[in-house]
């Protein structure tokens, strides 16, 4: 009764058997702290890579700093390379203009659309609706860029009496692109409210557009903030689509169907020929891109957790 | 009554607003669909697939831009598919909260939020004139994981998340380590929703058109090396479109890179629906 428990095959106690196990654990112990660094190395990948692109980035474009002078380049009013005259001012409205009017048309229609999906839209045709929301953010924006090409150019040439090249075709084919983004983040903060509140509103008598317009709406006003300003994000740094309708004039905004350009439209468009101050300049303007859009993620994460310490 | 009235009028008005957006935002999306499919559909043929341009106009195939993309976006796919997963599952399994999983997190997002159009910028002035590999298939892979790592990262780790915390007690209970836990019990029960985000992130590299024209090159080339040039559909696109003088070209290669997007998207869904209702 008293003999220790043995093991079938080895025949051995578990006192006897300790040791070996003891063995086995340390090198497991060893596999498993190596396979946790490893991971480690990877994900540290991500900051490697942000890391990497400032510093190449950073590094082809810094001359432009140094030489022509952060002043002449951020605020010089003309892009004149073959004159050596690299103001950057002109595209920097530019890309603003084209983003904060992509912005006023496409807010409404996104934020609409992810009401109708949290609030009003029915089982069935949910199904079809996000399905559409989805897609139309898988659809490449060189498709986007054809597309406004060939069939809003000239409608739009039509109704301005130009070519249609110009800041209102980019704003229709940029609003298009931007709805994805900000429907679908819309509609996860509207969908994270917890359903006592519609409720509790319903309860008291409210109709729908009340319970929306005066409820859910101001409840989930910081996720909405946060998928504009990614939907901002996404309208700066888009470059085929705005590309292909924007008409492409480095000169200010001067009319709704006048060619003028953006940041990112210009660098696809001189890099292929540009060569020594010209080039640089052009990295320069992708370091500005650059930092925009880091501020624009470092402004959500902020606002994210004010919304958490709340 | 009448205020009674004036709020059930509102209401009506409100609801009616919504509908209009979104049946807009399906409306839109259905017209570019339509739209390349009735002017493309004419253009599909063998030799439009399986052949390669000549002329000046590029008129015959765009085989070679078919190879390039399919090229591109599969080699990139196996460069991060390892390191995404494999970083999701640090973050997912293994890391602490702390100042590290702060800024690993505030890379990636900084990382899915990079203009493509500097991405590309990066491969040129890194991959392509830096590390001396020209513009290659291989350097737009590279160019266009970077771009990949954060979507993988992001949906893998959601996937991880998202399985149930009781399996892996049962593992450890079991005695298994704590990466015997992972590989066998965890990644093998999140594997669908990582497929379908690996697949989401593939299908956002076949459409992506700035960062492979400054790291693969424009040429009309059928890659057979890592170390070849080549030229993307997207880049056939755009080029064709910008001259406008092969329109018909144009129209087929739009097409045909619109059916590979759906096909991959639809693909995921399908998948997803599959491993949910598996699940029950």
């Amino acid at each position: 009764m008293n003999e220790p428990i043995r093991d079938k095959e080895s025949g051995l106690s578990n006192a006897e058997r300790a040791p070996k196990l003891k063995l086995v654990s340390q090198s497991t112990y060893l596999k498993e702290a190596a396979l946790k660094n490893l991971f480690l190395v990877c994900a540290c990948v991500a900051v490697a890579g942000v890391a990497l692109i400032f510093v190449f980035v950073g590094w082809r474009g810094w001359p432009v700093f140094s030489e022509i002078g952060v002043g002449k380049f951020l605020l010089g009013k003309e892009w004149l390379p073959t004159e050596q005259l690299f103001g950057i001012l002109p595209l920097f409205v530019g890309s603003l203009v084209v983003t904060i009017g992509a912005l006023a048309l496409g807010t409404p229609l996104a934020v609409g659309t992810a009401v109708f999906l949290s609030e009003i839209a029915s089982h069935r045709v949910r199904a079809i609706v996000r399905p559409a929301v989805e897609l139309l953010a898988g659809v490449p924006s060189v498709i986007y860029g054809f597309f406004g090409l060939l069939v809003l150019r000239p409608i739009i040439a039509k109704l301005t009496g130009s070519l249609g090249f110009g800041p209102l075709t980019a704003w229709i084919v940029l609003a298009i692109m931007i709805v994805p983004t900000i429907a679908t983040l819309t509609e996860d903060a509207l969908r994270s409210l917890p359903p006592g509140i519609r409720e509790a509103s319903y309860a008291m008598g409210a109709t729908t557009w009340q319970t929306i317009s005066r409820v859910l709406l101001p409840a989930a006003k910081i996720g909405i903030v946060d998928a504009i300003i990614l939907g901002m994000g996404r309208a700066i740094g888009e470059t085929m689509a705005v590309l292909m309708v924007v008409g492409n004039a480095p000169v200010f905004f001067h009319g709704l169907g006048q060619p003028i350009s953006t940041l990112t439209s210009q660098i696809v468009m001189d890099m292929p020929y540009a060569a020594g101050m010209h080039r640089t300049a052009l990295f320069g303007m992708a370091i500005i891109l650059f930092l925009v859009s880091m501020g624009l993620v470092g402004i959500v994460r902020f606002i994210q957790r004010l919304r958490e310490e709340q | 009554m009448a205020r009674r009235d004036s709020k059930d009028l509102a209401n009506r008005v409100a609801l009616t607003g919504f509908w209009i957006a979104a049946l807009t935002t399906v409306f839109i999306l259905g017209a570019v669909i339509v739209y390349v499919f009735v002017n493309g559909i004419g253009e599909i043929s063998l030799e439009f697939i399986f052949t390669k341009p000549h002329g000046v106009n590029a008129e015959g195939g765009i085989w070679p831009m078919i190879v390039a993309t399919l090229y591109v976006t599969g080699l990139a796919m196996l460069i991060v598919t390892p390191i995404a997963v494999l970083a999701a599952v640090y973050l997912a399994e293994y890391a602490v909260q702390g100042q590290l999983v702060r800024t690993i997190r505030f890379a990636a997002d900084t990382l899915a939020s990079v203009p493509s159009i500097v991405m590309g910028l990066f491969g040129l002035a890194f991959f392509v004139e830096a590390l001396k590999l020209e513009f290659s298939v291989l350097s737009g892979a590279l160019a266009l994981s970077f771009l990949m790592l954060p979507i993988v990262m992001r949906t893998t780790e959601e996937a991880i998340r998202a399985v149930p915390k009781y399996i892996r007690w049962g593992s450890y209970g079991l005695g298994a380590t704590k990466w015997q836990t992972v590989s066998r019990i965890v990644l093998p029960s999140a594997a669908p929703r990582i497929i379908t985000g690996i697949i989401l992130a593939t299908g956002r590299a076949v459409g992506e058109t700035a960062v492979v024209i400054f790291t693969m090159g424009t040429m009309i080339y059928t890659p057979v090396l890592p170390t070849d040039p080549g030229r993307s559909m997207t880049v056939h696109l755009y080029q064709m479109a910008m001259e406008g003088i092969n329109l018909p070209a144009a129209f087929g290669t739009a097409l045909l890179l619109m059916v590979m997007i759906l096909a991959f998207n639809l693909f995921a869904r399908w998948l997803l629906r599959r491993n949910r209702r598996m699940q029950g």
